[in-house]
């Protein structure tokens, strides 16, 4: 063996100790976005648009609604992607660093009730109905369709739904179950939506919920179920259902956090947000969601203008047209 | 007396022969185990790899490698993936072996085994199995926040450094007892210091080893996504961190690590729970060039431990 090439060595150790030891530099000009993975589609498909129309880097990361809203309230990032409103803990903290923030709703999220294609019982359902399979004293008493209404069969039924972390899941547990996060423990839960899809897909008594994407991505294999809204109508999940307000109560809005002194002070987030609201309608669509109409868009972006902090939100609230959280956000301070 | 004697014999025969066969059975059967949790383990892993492929098969191409993440499946590319995951990859490298080395050769040669250096050998020992994810946290806390370094490239590096760390300080110890006493024994016997016996002996003959335990390290760093997310990795990043080398002097820069990046592993996992299915295709394109990736080290390894351990002659 030839000896050690102490040049070489000591060049690698050099590179490594000069790599170590770099100070700190300012980070380069950069609109940083940060929030839940159910917004995460739109807020890309902005971002890749306005990247190329204007030359401004934007970024995006996933950490969850909550984990978006803890780096907003630290100032890390400025714009959070939000499946559910900011909750009064969040709005603390954001109080206690000086953080004011515009919330804005982008668009729609339904929850479509997915069943098996052979199931040829339940094409309605309401959200009592819901309720009694879903809520946790069902809980190993609730194990066949007939027990859920009395004129569905005796075949046995089996629940497909999201975990626990997911936004899907809390809202559903508050929207049905009117009980954030109370559900029975006996069903087959995933994170991952497509293993719900297989699941109720090859089990003519399952039954599940998640994103209308899925729903709509894997038509062939599944059905949707009509359910019963405020008015008495059963309604399926769609484009125009959802759009008129029809199908509720398990359509949600989609909100974006703004820190309100950076939209202000930075023409590169002004010019981010002002984007976003001009194309959310068309982007948002062709990645799977359902856009609010142009009257609606119009009163978010007069409400984005006149630069009102503040949530819609002190109370957790379901339900809530985007004129409602609209007049309520602007009267909140 | 004579015939007593020969069925004596020819009865002790019989013992030891039934005695060699049983013996020889239970090599068969041992072998026979092996070779099929072997056989089983590889066709799991090429049967896996193989799906990927034929999943991901229709994103083979420059352009995927080319791209930026995008909206539609079929634009989309893992440009800033992997060159993020080839960034993180040299921090990693740079600041976990060096260390990782030094520490071996102190642990094997100039620490005395007292109780103390037994702590740190049973703690070393164990930060080899700890979860990926308390690194995470642990750098989250201690990187991003303490040192104020960021959610960067440099940050991100460290702490699979971190993971790394233990993997290579215990591969070193490995190949440095593998070197025999009379080596050292020589060295020493013509005057040599403890730090020329270290330098020129012991880690010239232990280099085969140590890169078995940095591929091993690397491949693992490679795949890691938790302790990545966990300090705040990005999901899409449709620019490059600015280039290590430039035109003007100094033409080496370090300000790429700062930047913000992600790595394939997110990225593979963000197309995996988008409902279209042709966002899966590429996510199965990125797994195989992940798996790809990894086997490449492996057979890189692999090759220069052979050639350096062949020109070992003791």
């Amino acid at each position: 063996m030839k000896p050690l090439n102490l040049k070489k060595l000591s060049a690698v150790a050099l590179l490594g100790a000069g790599i170590l030891s770099m100070p700190t530099m300012a980070a380069v000009d950069i609109v940083k976005v940060d929030g839940s993975s159910t917004v995460y589609p739109i807020t890309e498909a902005v971002a890749e648009e306005f990247q190329i129309a204007t030359r401004i880097k934007v970024t995006v990361g996933v950490s969850g609604t909550g984990g978006g809203f803890k780096k907003f309230c630290r100032g890390e990032t400025v714009v959070s992607n939000a499946s559910r409103p900011i909750k009064l803990s969040e709005i603390k903290k954001c109080k206690e660093a000086g953080i004011k923030f515009i919330e804005l709703p982008i668009a729609y999220d339904a929850l479509s009730v997915v069943i098996n294609k052979k199931n040829d019982w339940a094409k309605d359902m309401t959200t009592q109905e819901l309720k009694k399979m879903w809520e946790p004293a069902a809980q190993g008493k609730i194990t066949k369709w007939s027990q859920v209404r009395d004129s569905w069969p005796e075949t046995p039924l089996r629940l497909y739904g999201p975990g626990a972390d997911s936004g899907t899941f809390d809202y559903f547990t508050e929207a049905v179950i009117e009980e954030s996060k109370a559900i029975r423990g006996d069903f087959t839960a995933s994170e991952d939506d497509n293993v719900l899809v297989k699941g109720v897909s090859g089990d003519k008594g399952g039954i599940g919920y998640f994103g209308l994407a899925y729903y709509e991505e894997n038509k062939n294999l599944l059905k949707a179920v009509a359910i019963k809204n405020a008015t008495g109508d059963f309604v399926l999940p769609g484009l125009k259902t959802i759009m008129d307000g029809s199908y509720n109560p398990l359509s949600r809005p989609l909100f974006i956090y703004l820190n309100a002194a950076m939209v202000e002070s930075d023409p590169k987030v002004k010019k981010f947000v002002e984007f976003y609201l001009k194309h959310v309608a068309e982007l948002s669509k062709e990645v799977g969601y359902v856009p609010f109409n142009e009257q609606e868009y119009a009163a978010i972006s007069n409400h984005y203008k006149t630069l009102q902090t503040g949530t819609a939100y002190k109370k957790p609230e379901i339900g809530l047209s985007v004129k409602q959280i609209l007049e309520m956000s602007a009267a909140s301070e | 007396m004579a015939n007593d004697k020969k069925v004596d014999i020819e009865n002790n025969l019989t013992l030891i022969r039934s005695l060699i066969a049983k013996h020889k059975r239970h090599d068969h059967i041992f072998a026979g185990v092996g070779m099929f949790v072997i056989i089983s383990l590889t066709i799991t892993l090429l049967v896996l790899f193989l799906d990927l492929v034929f999943d991901g098969y229709p994103r083979f191409n420059l352009d995927f490698l080319t791209n930026f993440p995008s909206r539609r499946a079929t634009a989309a590319g893992i440009l800033s993936a992997w060159v993020g995951s080839s960034l993180v990859l040299i921090v990693t490298f740079f600041a976990a072996v060096p260390l990782g080395i030094a520490a071996g050769v102190y642990l094997e040669e100039y620490a005395k085994k007292n109780w103390f250096s037994d702590l740190i050998e049973i703690n070393v020992t164990n930060l080899a199995g700890v979860p990926s994810i308390i690194y995470g946290l642990l750098a989250l806390g201690l990187f991003v926040y303490g040192f104020g370094l960021g959610q960067t490239i440099l940050t991100a590096g460290l702490t699979l450094a971190l993971l790394m760390l233990p993997i290579v300080i215990v591969a070193t110890r490995e190949a440095i007892r593998a070197i025999p006493i009379h080596i050292r024994e020589a060295a020493y016997a013509v005057g040599a210091t403890k730090w020329q016996v270290s330098l020129h002996h012991v880690i010239q003959y232990s280099y085969g080893g140590i890169l078995t335990g940095v591929i091993i390290g690397m491949a693992r760093a490679i795949g890691e996504t938790a302790p990545v997310i966990t300090i705040g990795a990005l999901t899409f990043i449709a620019f490059l961190p600015p280039s290590p080398v430039g035109l003007e002097p100094p033409f080496i820069n370090f300000e790429w690590l700062e930047a913000g990046f992600t790595v394939l592993p997110i990225q593979m996992f963000n197309w995996i729970s988008r409902p279209q299915m042709a966002f899966h295709v590429n996510a199965a394109a990125t797994g195989a060039i992940i798996i790809l990736l990894t086997l490449l080290m492996n057979g890189l390894a692999i090759k220069i431990r052979y050639n350096i351990r062949k020109k070992i002659k003791w």
